[in-house]
């Protein structure tokens, strides 16, 4: 790329989080600079502080913080994989790794931090690890396999979250070894400690106070810790999490001065000791602090950025308030949270019991709150750091800012409205409430998606997307707008009013609730919806109303690449006899279907033509199968393990049981798919737990599990009841299916449901089991009209001409099928062409 | 379409398409879809091509309206990418337009102008 030589040039150094957003910046202000970055890592920039969200399926690809494109449309050159080795300042050029030697006007440090790695004898052998980088991440996912038993070391903020990241990796044994008296030591205080570590130690994780570890045993790997009061633990691999330190070897090497305890010294407008030179991110030392997150060095480059193109900003200190979801407790520490002086007083809540800390530390006049901790529940913690930010003063019973008021006045969305307009509601990018209120009222934005476009708001750490969504809806609110969960644009209903309406008025045609309900001529969102609720309040047939269905419902098959579509018979149970496995095959054969076994326990049938379909489940009813509903959002499979028929520890026929739940279920449309999983003991081999509902056998009788997903979000269900018999377990089931149904948004699974649900898992208990809401005869009435009313819709449609019709491709061209559809071969079958 | 004479090609019967929904017609080597959006007491006639992933998709999409303007629209039943039924435009922002045709309805016979 070339450069311009009337433009000055910046060097970045370091391609990380705040030297990509110092690049993002200048670019923004202005063009007149030519920019080269030189990145040590062999990727573009990535989000470090979702790191961890790699194990948990994201690709660097999702990390990464922008494309090549953007530094090609930006012309900023990049060199990866080449770090700058030296800063000749007499003669102001860099020297790179891989031999570039460039002159500057500036430099732009970014050179970020590494883990610190203490020196214990014992430290470089094999499967010790750090933390930091997506490399460090493979190789610890690839040393885990063989590895049993892990340790951290360090039981700060980044330690628990490579705990986490043990756990994630299938690490059965995980512990945290801490060197001092408590866990999170410069974020929370004792009694936050203790509840923090009581949560943690429940969910699995073994937890080392006041340890020093004096050396790392094994031979050639690590085998396990020393302690200095000579006990042993016995561990397979071990993470360091010791603290960060900043990467200054490069300042120090050129003459730049850096602080006795690493990083590099900069002032207030960040300039090092040579003011060509900037400093920015963890690797500055601003105000004698290392500032060990990535919203103050948003803030740096910020300052940097602005004031090279003129403006004269520095950098006074920043909030190092933080929330975090370790393991899935919530802890945050915000403002002064230790402020223990005999000035101040503090309010503290504390149940044992939940795993719940709050502390807040108010000015001894009781006016402002000036800071706190919270662990378990942090729900609160956006709205008190506000309140400490913008000194607003507290109400007269500031207790209840953590207890909640029960019931009325303090909700959220007023809360938010009393800020004021330059209250910072997004750190990461600088965005205050006064620019996103204006974003709602004078660009019409009412979505988060919408707001992150127009404002950057809720793109950095994301902590503040729960403030910006009250911010939206209390601007709407005030501008008299009515907020509400609607359908779509043609429907002024959430899903919810729109089931009671066709209910209480017995509609039944899409025409019908639109007339009656809706404007326009509706669209791909709200037809689907209203075919949903139809079939579910009437069980008619889906090929009566084709238009309205999508795509796969309106076929009965899942359209494919290529336009193709798959063939799904059910299985209940997973149980299928040899003919009916024959069949299969034959008709596979004949259509020259690529044949795979599902992850459902039964057998798909990939690449028919639009055209066979009717002829394919004709030849598929004749031998006894039914529909799958593969398509549809309704019952998928229930999954069963063999039982007690054949296996030795079964306790009850779990494939008999599996079969009868499936068969009673089948075709139930629902607001998304419902699967379920019937096991035959507590070993879970039906994976049950991970279903809408599981049913585990159990001595003496079965327990009931609701609402788990698996899918990108994996959720485990929750026991509803315990050792029940049969004919209640189908009870149960009638009920809370029906009310997931009747109650649930579009598209929302079962474990969504129930996270959405106001009083949880107890609430949903009371409806079901105690019938709190006085509903239960109505929900199971309602279920057993569908049992009475199903039919096959396959078997429907073969027999009827009319739909068969809607089977062609080509309307005046019936036999001819799309000649465009194009397979190609692999491992003796079909594939469809890639697109 | 222009300057010439429309050449009108009989594609179908009118009960050959259901109604608020679409077919594809064979027309040479091209595929055009039919819509009958009977709602509007309407029919149009698009290219059957998606040119999101180019697939032979659209007669299969659902019908809808868009804005308060009510455009009538065509969703693609692989990613549900909408486009105009009268422009052709895509409606879902970055995909470019497909073609429209003009269509006529007379003696119960459906006729696409190629
Ligand atoms: C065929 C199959 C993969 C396989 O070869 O094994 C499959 C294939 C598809 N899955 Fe699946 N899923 C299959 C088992 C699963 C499982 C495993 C299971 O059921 O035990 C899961 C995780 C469990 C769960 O759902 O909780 C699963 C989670 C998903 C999800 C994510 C759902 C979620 O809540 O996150 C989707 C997307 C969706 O439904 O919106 C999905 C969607 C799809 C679709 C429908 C995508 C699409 O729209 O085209 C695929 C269609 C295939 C077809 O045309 O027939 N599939 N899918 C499996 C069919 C099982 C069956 O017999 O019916
Ligand atoms: C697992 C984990 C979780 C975290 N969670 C949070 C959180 O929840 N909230 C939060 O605010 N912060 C969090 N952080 C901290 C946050 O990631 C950092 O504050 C942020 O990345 C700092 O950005 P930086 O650009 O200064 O440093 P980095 O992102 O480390 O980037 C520095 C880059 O410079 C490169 N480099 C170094 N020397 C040279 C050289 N000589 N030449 C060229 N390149 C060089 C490095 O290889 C690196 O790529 C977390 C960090 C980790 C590791
Ligand atoms: S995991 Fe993804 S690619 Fe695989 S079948 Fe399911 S939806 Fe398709
Ligand atoms: S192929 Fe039509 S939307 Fe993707």
């Amino acid at each position: 790329m070339s450069t311009n030589p009337l433009h000055p040039t910046v060097i970045v150094v370091g391609n990380g989080m705040v030297g990509y957003k110092f690049c993002e910046k200048l670019v923004a202000k202005s063009t007149a600079f030519n920019i080269i970055v030189f990145g040590e890592e062999p990727r573009r920039a990535y989000d470090r502080v979702h790191l961890s969200e790699y194990f948990a399926g994201k690709t660097a690809d999702d990390l990464s913080m922008s494309t090549t494109q953007w530094y090609t449309d930006n012309h900023i050159n990049l060199y990866l994989d080449d770090p700058i080795v030296e800063i000749d300042t007499t003669n102001q050029q860099v020297h790179s790794q891989k031999g570039h030697v460039l002159s500057y006007d500036y430099v732009v440090l970014a050179t970020g931090s590494s883990a610190f790695v203490p020196d214990i004898p014992g430290i470089e052998k094999k499967g010790v690890f750090v933390y930091r980088t997506i490399e460090d991440l493979e190789k610890m996912k690839a040393y885990a396999q063989h590895a049993k038993c892990g340790a951290v070391m360090g039981g700060g903020l980044l330690g628990l979250e490579a705990a986490k990241a043990l756990l994630d990796l299938g690490i059965a044994t995980t512990h945290v070894v801490e060197f001092a008296p408590r866990l999170m030591p410069r974020q929370i205080d004792e009694a936050g400690s203790a509840i923090l570590q009581a949560k943690l130690s429940e969910l699995g994780l073994q937890i080392h106070l006041n340890k020093t570890t004096n050396s790392i045993l094994g031979n050639d790997a690590v085998e396990g810790l020393q302690f200095n009061n000579n006990t042993v633990l016995p561990i397979d691999m071990l993470v360091i999490s010791a603290g960060i330190r900043p990467r200054d070897e490069l300042a120090k090497l050129a003459g730049l001065q850096v602080g006795t305890r690493g990083g590099i010294v900069v002032n207030e407008k960040l300039q090092t000791s040579n003011p060509n030179i900037f400093a920015i991110g963890e690797c500055a030392l601003a105000n004698s602090t290392i500032y060990g997150l990535v919203a103050p060095g948003y803030e740096m480059a910020e300052v940097v950025a602005a004031n090279l193109c003129g403006a004269n900003k520095v950098f006074a200190g920043f909030d190092m308030s933080t929330k975090l979801k370790l393991i899935g407790v919530d802890v945050a520490s915000f403002g002064d949270a230790f402020a223990d002086q005999a000035h101040t007083r503090t309010i503290v809540f504390e149940d044992t019991h939940k795993g719940i800390y709050k502390r807040l530390n108010v000015s001894a006049d009781g006016k402002y709150l000036l800071g706190g901790i919270l662990i378990g529940d942090a729900e609160a913690y956006n709205m008190l750091l506000q309140t400490v930010n913008n000194q607003l003063v507290l109400p007269p019973n500031p207790e209840e800012l953590i207890l909640g008021s029960r019931g009325a006045a303090t909700s959220n969305g007023s809360g938010v409205m009393s800020l004021p307009n330059d209250a910072l509601i997004c750190s990461c990018e600088a965005v205050t409430k006064e620019t996103i209120c204006n974003a709602v009222t004078e660009q019409q934005i009412t979505t988060i998606d919408g707001m992150k476009k127009c404002t950057k708001a809720g793109t950095g750490c994301g902590g503040c997307v729960p403030l910006v969504k009250d911010l939206i809806t209390g601007t709407m609110k005030a501008n008299g707008q009515y907020v509400k969960n609607v359908v779509c644009e043609h429907f002024n209903y959430a899903r919810q009013e729109l089931f009671d309406l066709i209910k209480y008025h017995k509609l039944t045609t899409y025409n019908e609730v639109l007339d009656n309900y809706g404007s326009g001529d509706g669209c791909e969102v709200c037809k689907p919806v209203v075919a949903s609720l139809l079939a579910s309040l009437w069980n008619d047939l889906i090929l009566k109303q084709p238009a309205i269905q999508d795509s796969n419902d309106r076929f009965l098959a899942n359209i494919q690449k290529g336009g193709t579509y798959s063939v799904v018979p059910r299985i209940p149970g997973g149980e299928i006899t040899p003919d009916k496995l024959i069949v299969i095959g034959q008709v596979a054969k004949k259509y020259h279907l690529y044949t795979k076994i599902t992850g459902g326990q039964r057998i798909d049938l990939f690449g028919a033509h639009l055209n066979d379909l009717p002829a394919i489940w004709e030849q598929l009813i004749e031998a006894g199968f039914e529909s799958g509903h593969a398509y549809g959002k309704s019952l998928r499979t229930v999954k069963s393990c063999v039982g007690s028929t054949w296996c030795r520890f079964g306790l009850h026929d779990s494939v008999s049981f599996a079969i009868e739940v499936e068969d009673r279920y089948k075709g139930l449309r629902s607001p998304h798919k419902l699967k379920g999983g019937v096991s035959g003991c507590i070993r879970e081999c039906a994976e049950a737990q991970s279903k809408d509902f599981g049913i585990i056998a159990t001595e003496k009788g079965w327990n009931l599990y609701i609402c788990g997903n698996g899918g990108s979000k994996p959720q485990h269900a929750q026991l509803l009841a315990s050792d029940i018999d049969s004919a209640t377990c189908i009870k149960y089931l009638d009920r809370f299916l029906m009310f997931y149904i009747k109650t649930a948004d579009p598209l929302t699974r079962t474990a969504t449901w129930l996270n959405k649900m106001e009083g949880g898992m107890a609430y949903l208990k009371n409806v079901i089991i105690n019938d709190s809401l006085g509903i239960a005869a109505e929900l199971e009435a309602a279920m057993e009209n569908h049992v009475n009313t199903y039919e096959c819709e396959w078997k429907a449609a073969v027999n009827n001409p009319e739909m068969r019709k809607q089977f062609q491709h080509f309307v005046n061209a019936p036999a001819q099928k799309d000649p465009t559809v194009v397979f190609e071969p692999m491992r003796n079958q079909i594939k469809a062409q890639a697109w | 379409m222009e300057n010439t004479s429309t050449n009108w090609f009989l594609a179908c019967a009118t009960t050959d398409v259901p109604e608020n929904s679409g077919v594809c017609v064979q027309y040479g080597n091209e595929q055009i879809a039919i819509f009958n959006f009977a709602r509007r007491n309407e029919w149009f006639a698009t290219q059957n091509l998606c040119p999101h992933k180019q697939q032979m998709a659209l007669s299969r999409g659902m019908l809808g309206s868009a804005g308060a303007a009510s455009e009538p629209k065509v969703a693609c039943p692989f990613h549900k990418k909408t486009f105009s039924l009268r422009t052709g435009e895509c409606l879902s922002g970055d995909e470019c337009a497909i073609k429209t045709y003009p269509i006529k309805v007379e003696n119960e016979q459906v006729f696409i102008g190629v």
